[in-house]
């Protein structure tokens, strides 16, 4: 034991001497959280539109005002062909433009009907679409004004709706939770396969191995100091994410960092498996960035959420730890849920850790070739 | 001239000796195109709904059936409690809580207001707010018949009605992984030779072969062009392979110049890989060039737009993009596949990206010492 904590101590001092490491280790993930809580969100705001309007009379002049003063859009070009539309939405600066028919006016007094045609940049589907709703649900609006001047339209269905969780209707909620887990999976395993790495690959880890240290205590004792930074890295996390964004912590304390630890448990431990299958830190580091951050980008639920994906990839993404931490957070922090309703998740994450380690263990080679 | 070719060809001969390295820089982008890019969508199919219907009337069971008719909604729960409601919304299990009340059959018959009420999970602001406006249409359409009945159909004046029609170019059919194909490709050719090349040198200089070199007439322009050649020539290759996967798998268009693409992941590729020597200038170790590369990659993939859009981002990370190549790489790689933009409506960004790879290349090559 006492030999143990002999590596253990050593390990310290080889990570607190490296000062500049130890800044960007500290230093990376509150800067990234404080960068990606604001910049990450699919909201809608200023997305630019250009118009079209063939009639400009006093109705088109209503409804462009009323679309424009609603906040999401900014208004770009004046356009007075079809022909430029294509000129327009290639320059990418325009992402719709919305075109009245000639004589609307005239039209929706004589004929009752009039139509506003929405052009949108398909290349980004996402925005394509959430232009298009919004525009839809104000010229919807107009509609029931126009009624409402007409015949006194009472609505006979009223629907009260509570938005629970995050009345305010803040983005922050859903997309913080995940830039702590993708950065604190991404800086655990690189940590970990890294250090482990590198004492092979100069040499050093045969020094450590013809000591009387028993490989499990030697990555152990590789481990241990970057847990407890991680440790303290989460909790930095979480205090920022508490008074910057304003993302509660409803539910137990004790109960959320605990996951917090098993969750870095886990990603260290994979760290550790990266770790016994790359020769050098040039793989260590390519396994463990290359091939973790987009799997962990796109399949965990951080932005895309995983409902809407395609069949088949409910099992794909079962496999990626982040998902189920992601659903931790979410349930303690901002839902207030206690542990009964995370244990499968919890359950998930430790016999991940588990496997990760066990592996690990059967293939550490104690003899170098 | 000659100089230059051997250092390229020791610098091949470097990287593919590593067996591994040499299968993943190729495997890696195939396995996660493949994977990755039919993943995603921003489509919200199934909302899960948990309806209390404390009201059993004919009318209340006429609005539960239109719901369960739109594609929209999927019944999950049916319930008369509503502490079972709020435990199925708390574990997830259902999105959105339609409650009606008893007594709205009977409202809403003699013409007097019924009420609904709605809870929804907005963890997901956007999704809420979506599934909303769709529910609420859904209760609109209810709206509507139900005075038509109340009064006989009769009074139902055609009211003017201005129509939305709307079409999507480009991608009429909201393809998404027209979408995902350019910006995961400029991921993985970012991430692959920034990694790679700043770890190259760092490398030499910890294991002290950076020495040898250091004591030959080699000049420092040619030691930096011979470390970002390979690295080029390989982000190009992964490049035309992620292209032919698009084109053979996923039927990608290919509406503007290929030239045109290539041109513009080229100099993309000059830029990153300026970047990062500069860094690894700095770096003595590998794994402080890796936590820095880390940050860079991260910061210049979430702040690009690849995958939420720049409109969304607050002024200052707008301003940010000007110098970040990922954001102009993104924008030229969608810009030319999908639109057939020219080289007269990217130019611009193709300027900006010259003047990024001409300052981090200079900068790169102005750090690199020869003496330590």
């Amino acid at each position: 034991m006492r030999r143990f904590l002999g590596f253990v101590k050593k390990e310290f001092l080889h990570i607190f001497r490296d000062v500049r490491t130890l800044i960007i280790l500290f230093g990376i993930p509150v800067l990234q959280i404080l960068l990606f809580g604001f910049v990450v969100s699919t909201d809608l705001k200023n997305a630019q539109v250009a118009l079209m309007d063939l009639s400009s009379d006093e109705i088109t002049q209503k409804v462009t005002d009323k679309i424009f003063s609603s906040g999401f859009f900014s208004r770009s070009e004046t356009l007075l062909s079809y022909k430029d539309i294509d000129k327009v939405l290639r320059k990418n600066k325009t992402k719709a433009v919305i075109v009245f028919e000639k004589d609307f006016g005239k039209k929706l007094i004589s004929e009752g009907k009039a139509v506003i045609s929405i052009i949108t940049d398909g290349s980004e589907p996402n925005m394509a679409t959430l232009i298009t709703n919004y525009i839809t649900a104000i010229v919807t609006d107009f509609n029931r004004e126009l009624a409402g001047t007409q015949a006194a339209a009472t609505q006979l269905v009223q629907p009260e709706v509570r938005m629970f969780y995050n009345p305010s209707l803040k983005g922050h909620f859903m997309f913080v939770p995940g830039v702590i887990t993708l950065i604190m999976i991404l800086i655990c395993a690189l940590m970990t396969s890294v250090t482990i790495t590198r004492e092979k690959e100069f040499g050093t880890m045969e020094v450590l191995l013809v000591s009387p240290l028993k490989p499990v205590q030697i990555i152990l004792g590789k481990v241990m100091p970057y847990f407890l930074l991680s440790f303290i890295n989460v909790i930095m996390i979480l205090l920022l994410s508490w008074f910057v964004f304003g993302l509660p912590v409803k539910g137990s304390l004790v109960l959320l960092l605990a996951e917090s630890m098993l969750y870095i448990l886990m990603s260290l431990s994979l760290g550790i498996l990266i770790s016994t299958v790359s020769k050098t830190m040039q793989q260590a580091i390519f396994i463990s960035f290359v091939g973790l951050m987009l799997p962990t980008i796109l399949l965990s639920g951080f932005i895309f959420p995983i409902e809407n994906m395609p069949a088949g990839y409910d099992w794909v993404a079962a496999l990626m730890p982040p998902r189920y931490f992601i659903t931790i957070i979410k349930n303690i922090m901002i839902k207030g849920t206690g542990f009964f309703y995370v244990w499968k998740e919890t359950l998930v994450l430790a016999v991940m850790t588990s496997a990760f380690i066990l592996i690990s263990i059967r293939k550490f080679k104690i003899r170098l070739q | 001239m000659r100089t230059l070719l051997y250092l390229i060809r020791k610098e091949f001969l470097q990287i593919f000796r590593d067996k591994f390295i040499g299968r993943a820089i190729f495997g890696v982008p195939i396995v996660q195109m493949l994977l990755l890019v039919p993943a995603v969508t921003f489509e919200i199919k199934n909302v899960k709904l948990c309806i209390i219907d404390r009201d059993m009337t004919t009318e209340s069971r006429e609005l539960v059936n239109q719901l369960e008719g739109s594609t929209f909604f999927k019944v999950r729960f049916s319930t008369f409690s509503e502490q079972e409601a709020n435990d199925l919304l708390h574990r997830g299990k259902c999105d959105l809580v339609l409650q009606i009340p008893s007594g709205f059959g009977k409202e809403t018959g003699k013409g007097n207001p019924g009420r609904l009420f709605i809870s929804a999970n907005a963890i997901n602001a956007a999704n809420a707010q979506l599934s909303w406006a769709y529910l609420n249409g859904v209760i609109r359409d209810y709206n509507v018949n139900l005075m038509a009945k109340n009064t006989g159909g009769s009074t139902f004046a055609p009211v003017p009605q201005i129509h939305v029609t709307n079409r999507y170019w480009y991608n009429e059919l909201l393809n998404y992984k027209y979408y995902m194909l350019p910006g995961v490709l400029g991921i993985l050719v970012l991430a692959i030779g920034f990694i790679l090349a700043g770890l190259n040198l760092v490398k030499e200089k910890e294991s002290g072969t950076i020495e040898q070199i250091n004591v030959t007439p080699i000049k420092k322009v040619h030691f930096i062009i011979a470390k970002m050649v390979p690295f080029l020539i390989i982000g190009l290759t992964d490049l035309a392979i992620g292209l032919i996967i698009g084109k053979l798998t996923f039927n990608i268009p290919f509406e503007g110049s290929i030239a045109l693409l290539f041109l513009g992941s080229a100099i993309f590729l000059v830029a990153v890989l300026g970047l990062a020597l500069f860094i690894s200038t700095f770096s003595g170790t590998q794994q402080q060039f890796m936590f820095t590369a880390f940050f860079f990659i991260i910061l210049f993939v979430l702040m690009s737009g690849i995958f939420t859009p720049l409109e969304s981002m607050p002024g200052w990370a707008q301003k940010f993009n000007l110098i970040n190549p990922a954001a102009y790489v993104m924008r030229i790689n969608r810009m030319v596949m999908l639109k057939g933009s020219s080289f007269q409506d990217i130019s611009r960004d193709i300027f900006s990206l010259v003047a990024i790879a001409i300052v981090f290349t200079t900068l790169a090559v102005y750090r690199y010492r020869k003496t330590a």
